[in-house]
């Protein structure tokens, strides 16, 4: 398991190392992401990597722990928010008005791009 | 026990056992009870952790910072989660890799549509111009959003909380949305969830289904690069 992890915690640090080096609009976590992604995919086409936490569900098993209780990082961020309420005291309610307004827009058109599209290529390749 | 019970308060106050303690309680019990209701979107675990662990705070006049120095320790697992997001794409990776056109054109119009969205519904509602400035990046993972405010030189406090209400917002929403609208397909339910509402959509989405939290979690990360780039062009065109 500690394999597992340290080679996540791996992936991140390059990953942020590698956004603060080149200055880059992403989150370094995100870079990582691709990184750990890249690494699984090579260890398929070369048996040297399959070793370690590259072997029988290692990482796998790990990342899914941390995902299926992804919910809970957000909390103390989100704690943080109610100690700033008197910054929203007075348009609290337009903003959130704003906010669920533009965030139903963007669900709907969003995954309707998405639906039109993978139709026009369904029908064309059909 | 014959020392001063408030004593012991300050002392316990004071470490980073109590809160930790506190956060993770709070979050297994709101967690359990979002379970028994078959995860209903109204039960979010990230909303209603937040709402009670706020009034403890505020009813034991405990800073946020006292707070954080216990809660930093789960704060910090952010960002492995995200790295682990790479897990489950792999696993679906032939599935992603067939709908990557409509994941881009589905991304490009979305994440303008996030942005001038706000930036126009803001702007009707009378909304100060630094505020409209601050809520323009709020449908991305709050680090990013910040620093996106940061160089507009708006509130990134106010893009923290915008962030946080968006992500809420549409992990609650998403769901009676879709299956109202009979959208089945869970790549692109998941993918709107990602783009819209970042992190905490796609917490939401991993709830529901599988392939929706591995397109949501793409989503994510493609939207912090492309609000990144689209958020100073649109805000210097609506707002002169």
């Amino acid at each position: 398991m500690i394999a597992a992890v340290s080679i996540i915690l791996v992936c991140q640090l390059v990953g942020e190392v590698i956004v603060r080096g080149f200055r880059l609009p992403l989150p370094g976590p995100v870079v990582g992401m691709a990184l750990l992604f890249g690494i699984l995919i090579l260890r398929d086409h070369a048996a040297a990597l399959a070793r370690g936490p590259l072997r029988d569900g290692g990482v796998e098993g790990v990342a899914k722990v941390l995902l299926a209780n992804l919910s809970l990082m957000f909390v103390p961020a989100g704690v943080g928010v109610v100690q700033n309420l008197d910054l929203l005291a007075r348009s609290g309610v337009a903003i959130a008005l704003v906010l669920a307004a533009s965030v139903v827009m963007t669900l709907l058109v969003t995954v309707g791009t998405f639906l039109i599209v993978s139709r026009l290529m369904r029908r064309r390749s059909s | 026990m014959t020392g001063n019970p408030f004593a012991l308060w300050v002392y316990l106050s004071q470490t980073p056992l109590l809160w930790l303690t506190v956060t993770l309680v709070v979050y297994a019990a709101v967690d359990a009870v979002s379970l028994a209701t078959h995860r209903n979107p109204l039960m979010n675990p990230v909303l209603h952790s937040i709402w009670i662990i706020g009034l403890f705070l505020y009813a034991t006049g405990t800073s946020y910072t006292a707070y954080f120095s216990g809660a930093q320790f789960v704060h910090f697992l952010l960002g492995p989660a995200t790295v682990a997001l790479a897990v489950p794409l792999y696993e679906n990776r032939k599935l992603v890799a067939a709908a990557i056109v409509p994941m881009l054109v589905a991304l490009m119009v979305g994440s303008a549509t996030a942005i001038v969205s706000v930036v126009l519904f803001a702007e009707a509602a009378g909304l100060p111009r630094d505020i409209v400035m601050a809520l323009a990046p709020k449908s991305v993972t709050a680090g990013v959003a910040m620093g996106i405010s940061e160089t507009l030189g708006a509130n990134p406090a106010i893009t923290v909380i915008a962030t946080v209400l968006t992500g809420i917002m549409g992990a609650i929403v998403v769901t009676p949305t879709m299956n109202r609208l009979g959208i089945t397909d869970f790549r692109a339910r998941g993918f709107a969830a990602g783009l819209a509402s970042h992190g905490i959509g796609t917490a939401r989405a991993f709830q529901v289904d599988e392939v929706a939290g591995v397109f949501a979690g793409i989503a994510m990360g493609l939207n912090a690069l492309v609000t990144s780039l689209l958020v100073p062009v649109f805000a210097t065109l609506l707002l002169k």
